[in-house]
């Protein structure tokens, strides 16, 4: 499971339909190693679709079809002979809304390593420890253990799924607007979480929010919309990729006039 | 306009706020028809009320009488194990170890069966196959108990003596009967299961799915659990259904008291004997017109139960997500 | 350190995870075909038995007795003559149990005016008794007073003497048709052998009878909708006026939740409870009211079986009633009740008679509690009103199955499919409302 190469996931000529419609056009896009790499762009310009289509979430929509190549270090996910539920347990993801499972905090985190056979108390009751001093919620709740996940704060329940994410130790985590649904404050701690835990991990951050995506990321990809008149008076859209860079360098110099508007706050 | 509204001062003590024209005055006018319309609307209302107590007065006053002829007393009637109404004999354990036996069958069938379906048409089935088949499966539960009587009779009963041999099963027994009352309740189940599946959040099945976890297992450690509540109640309404069916057993059970374990033999459930005695003749002021609404009783106290327990499962232990 | 597995371990234990899955989805899956299966059987089986090849013989063979051997063909005065002729002593009989009103022991000392009271009787033997009148008299009420089916059946039974002996069930007949003749030629070499549809025009007509080859289900069928008619006239304004003011009335005070829960319980009590009620309650201590055990009992009983079901369908249908109506109809000035009967309620009616048409459906198919009301065991003559003894299809389906001999399979089986083919066309006509309606609202 060594990481090897600059780049963890890579994207190419990438298109991305639900059944006839187009909702993404050729992405093309690296991802690099144990980096934060954030998604940003309008509502609606694809870039959650791109997210899951990473660790094929996408699959599980009826009629959803992935066209090009997404390489994890260097291997097609979509060939024919890959598991997704291999790719999952190498690419994880923490969703938008918080979603623990209605069990307790520690069958929560427990859950995927129990998945994967560990059954020994004692080694579960270490990656739990693990998982969740790592996602700076042990302090909180090492009192008890038993409670049920659903009776934590929204914060701490996003910091309980990441804990949960990384309990079985993937090398990529997918995060789809993990701070949309809290306050300032547990914001705050997520985002001082995540530059702690990109000293392990891949981060492919998608965020609505410009100063976020500032704040936290490395690099920036940055999506938009394309509107077509169809005969019949409908309108067809799709998302791409516009522009990728340092994100130093996207927002300071942006090379794209589109990127600039939109920095800009020009459109949403 | 003046004796408006006097009349309404006098019907009504209700403050008058007069209009400055004098005309039009906005005072609340007490309607006779809305009055009594809305009466008569709460007396059908209320009609269920009479039901219920109706069920309740009538169970318990020929209960008493029965009880209080001095033939029989409470201790007997729950631990004898013969009913004979010719020797003075009225314990109800024969009858209710029928009736538990065949819904014990039943739900033998039904349970696994039933959630096998919900599962696999709630999680696994396609869009189209789950819509033509559900409709199917609901014809199940519209066909008339006394068809699946007659199915039990002429094609279960037979096919197991073909199965184990004419001298292991009776013509008549509670095997049979059970057997078929389980199909009877199985989409009862089915679809009470499906729904609560089908409830449970997306969120929860895709925080599954993205720790690496296949369909089974999702469905089998998130899902499944999420929706116990629902199952549970579906449970429980089934056998509450399959305590008080009537005609499956009054048809292939057996005729006669017969306090047995074997599922093979011919043995009178608490429903088929009231549907035996009160066809035959029946006289309104004997011990055996009592008797029946004394195992009514029992049947309707057991029924109750379970149908309050199963809506108490599903409010307590709802998920709130 | 970790605990995770290595490459290979995870790729092994995810085969396994995988095949068990795949095992598991095999056994869903198979859930569902059984279920299918069981339905199929149940199909299979009783279209099995109503059709197939019989063994029929004659006492007195009918193409001695009418043209073409066609009984039905003779009309009331030839079919009494064959009685008289062949039956002559059976005559008052046939009197007595067809015609009769009064209890049997007093059949032969009233006069007849009292005897077949509201049956036609000719004046000169008003003040007579059976026994005073000539064979050939006795005869002529039968002629007049019973109809052209029951004629006939009473010759087909009685002087030809049609008799099966043996049938076969549908399978037997289609795939082993010479085995079946052969063996049918061996027993019983003069009888006639013919293909028989159990469910036919004459047992759509026919009443019931003790003979499995003449018996029909028109007593049981008119029955079950003389008893669904009164059902409905009595449960369908109650319900509906009980849903109306849970519905709109209804604050969320102490008593409506009590009536709701109310309601509610009542919707699982067992039928055959309702049996006993019905029995207690309209046959016993009403029967001044309802005669004992008529037509009137069980209608008010099933009512009361189906009244939870309306109200809580009703009470859906009315709920669904978008509240933008409402308001619109209190904007414009209109008391609550104006509302309700010109807005409210006939939004709700399509969802309203949908579900009382599906109750109906299930309240039609209902035996336990018919059985503790007293269906009569043997009825022949249509009712002719609310306070009639009665029969009802589901009940001469149980009859018929409980007698042992083997033809009585084969009609219960025609009597199941006729039970079936007037629940799906409920059902379809409720879908068809539905459609309808729905179509209608959106415009």
């Amino acid at each position: 499971m060594t990481q090897n190469g600059a780049y963890a996931i890579g994207l190419k000529n990438v298109n991305i339909f639900y059944g006839e419609k187009l909702a993404v056009k050729d992405v093309t896009l690296s991802i690099a190693n144990q980096k934060i790499t954030a998604f940003i762009g309008p509502s609606g310009c694809g870039k959650s679709t791109v997210l899951r289509s990473i660790n094929r979430m996408n699959d599980l929509i009826p009629g959803a079809r992935v066209e090009g190549e997404v390489t994890f270090h260097g291997q097609q996910l979509y060939d024919e002979k890959v598991d997704a539920v291999e790719v999952r347990r190498r690419i994880g993801m923490v969703f938008q809304k918080p979603n623990p499972f209605p069990k307790s905090i520690y069958d929560n985190v427990a859950y995927g390593p129990r998945l994967l056979g560990v059954r020994s108390k004692n080694k579960l009751d270490e990656i739990v420890e693990r998982s969740i001093k790592s996602s700076y919620l042990w302090d909180e709740v090492k009192t008890d253990l038993k409670k049920s996940g659903m009776a934590l704060s929204g914060g701490q329940q996003q910091r309980l799924c990441i804990a949960r994410t990384i309990a079985v130790e993937p090398e990529v985590i997918l995060m789809d607007e993990p701070c949309s649904a809290l306050d300032p404050i547990a914001t705050q701690a997520i985002e001082e979480l995540m530059k702690d835990l990109v000293k392990t991990y891949t981060i492919i951050i998608v965020t609505h929010n410009m100063q976020q995506a500032q704040r936290v990321s490395d690099y920036t990809a940055f999506y938009s919309i394309r509107k077509e008149e169809e005969t019949g008076g409908k309108e067809k859209r799709w998302g791409l990729l516009v522009e990728h860079n340092h994100t130093e360098k996207l927002f300071s110099a942006p090379q794209n006039e589109e990127t600039e508007r939109y920095i800009r706050g020009e459109f949403g | 306009m003046q004796s408006e509204l006097e009349v309404g001062r006098e019907s009504t003590n209700v403050k008058v706020i007069t209009h400055r024209q004098g005309s039009a005055a906005l005072f609340k006018r007490p309607r006779m028809s809305e009055e009594l319309i809305r009466a008569f609307l709460f007396v059908c209302g209320a009609l269920s009320i009479f039901t219920t107590i109706g069920i309740i007065v009538v169970l318990g006053r020929e209960s008493l009488l029965f009880f209080q002829s001095g033939l029989v007393t409470l201790g007997e009637f729950f631990g004898s194990t013969k009913w004979q109404p010719q020797a003075g004999e009225f314990g109800i354990l024969p009858l209710l170890n029928a009736t538990l036996m065949t819904s014990a069958a039943a739900m033998l069938i039904a349970l696994p069966l039933g959630l096998g379906a919900a599962v696999y048409l709630s999680e696994y089935a396609p869009v189209k196959v789950r819509s033509t088949l559900k409709p199917i499966l609901e014809l199940l539960a519209g066909i008339p108990t006394v068809v699946y009587g007659y199915f039990a009779l002429t094609f279960m009963t037979p096919l197991l003596r073909a199965l184990l041999g004419e001298n292991t099963v009776q013509i008549y027994n509670t095997a049979s009967a059970g057997l078929v009352m389980g199909i009877m309740i199985l989409p009862t189940i089915s679809s009470m299961s499906e729904d609560a599946l089908s409830a449970v959040p997306r969120a929860l099945r895709e925080a599954s799915y993205g720790l690496g976890a296949t369909r089974f297992e999702t469905i089998i450690k998130v899902v499944l659990p999420a929706a116990l509540s629902g199952i549970i109640a579906s449970f429980i309404l089934g056998v509450s259904r399959a305590v008080g069916e009537t005609m499956i057993v009054a048809l292939a059970a057996g005729a006669g008291p017969n306090f047995t374990f074997n599922p093979f033999a011919a043995a009178e459930t608490m429903t088929g004997h009231i549907a035996r005695i009160s066809g035959g003749d029946l006289s309104y002021n004997s011990i055996d017109y009592n008797s029946l609404f004394a195992i009514g009783l029992a049947l309707f106290v057991m029924t109750l139960a379970l149908n309050l327990i199963s809506r108490a499962v599903t409010q307590r232990f709802r998920e709130v997500y | 350190m970790t605990y995770m597995p290595n490459d290979q371990q995870f790729e092994r234990g995810l085969r396994m995870r995988h095949l068990r899955g795949s095992v598991w989805q095999r056994f869903f899956m198979l859930s569902t075909i059984v279920a299918l299966l069981a339905l199929l059987a149940l199909f299979y089986n009783v279209f099995d038995q109503a059709f197939g090849y019989v063994a029929e013989q004659y006492q007195i063979d009918p193409a001695t007795l009418a043209p073409d051997g066609d009984i039905s063909a003779l009309e009331n005065d030839g079919l009494t003559a064959l009685l008289l002729e062949y039956q002559p002593r059976k005559i008052p009989v046939y009197v007595r149990d067809n015609l009769s009103v009064v209890d049997a022991s007093q059949f032969t000392t009233l006069p007849l005016s009292q005897v077949l009271a509201g049956k036609t009787v000719p004046e000169e033997f008003a003040d007579k008794t059976i026994r005073d009148l000539a064979p050939q008299d006795q005869a002529n009420l039968l002629a007049t007073n019973l109809s052209h089916e029951q004629l006939v059946q009473l010759v087909t039974t009685d002087v030809v003497g049609a008799e099966i002996l043996e049938s076969w069930d549908l399978t037997s007949s289609l795939f082993r048709r010479a085995e079946v003749e052969a063996t049918a030629r061996e027993k019983y070499p003069n009888a006639k052998f013919y293909f028989r549809s159990w469910i036919n025009f004459d047992f759509l007509v026919n009443p019931g009878s003790s003979v499995p080859g003449a018996a029909g289900v028109r007593t049981a069928l008119l029955g079950s909708l003389w008893v669904i008619a009164i059902t409905v006239i009595f449960a369908f304004p109650i319900g509906v006026g009980a849903a109306i003011y849970l519905e709109e009335y209804a604050t969320r005070s102490r008593i409506n939740q009590i009536i709701e829960t109310n309601v509610r319980n009542l919707a699982g009590v067992p039928s055959i409870i309702y049996g006993l009620l019905g029995l207690a309650i309209f046959v016993r201590a009403l029967q001044f009211v309802t005669d004992g055990r008529t037509l009137l009992s069980a209608g008010l009983t099933m009512g009361l079986l189906i009244l939870p079901v309306i109200i809580i369908n009703a009470q859906e249908a009315l709920r669904a009633v978008s509240n933008a109506i409402r308001e619109a109809s209190y904007g414009l000035g209109a008391t609550k009740w104006q509302t309700i009967w010109n807005q409210v309620l006939p939004a709700a009616m399509p969802g309203i008679l949908t579900g009382t048409i599906l109750a109906m459906s299930r309240a039609i198919g209902e035996t336990a509690p018919l059985i503790v009301i007293g269906a009569s065991t043997f009825i022949v003559f249509d009712p002719n009103g609310p306070l009639s003894k009665f029969t009802a299809l589901p009940i001469q389906i149980y009859q018929w199955t409980s007698r042992p001999q083997p033809q009585f399979r084969d009609i219960a089986a025609a009597a199941i499919i006729v039970l079936l083919v007037v629940l799906l066309l409920l059902n379809a006509s409720a879908i068809y409302l539905r459609q309808r309606f729905k179509r209608k609202l959106q415009g």
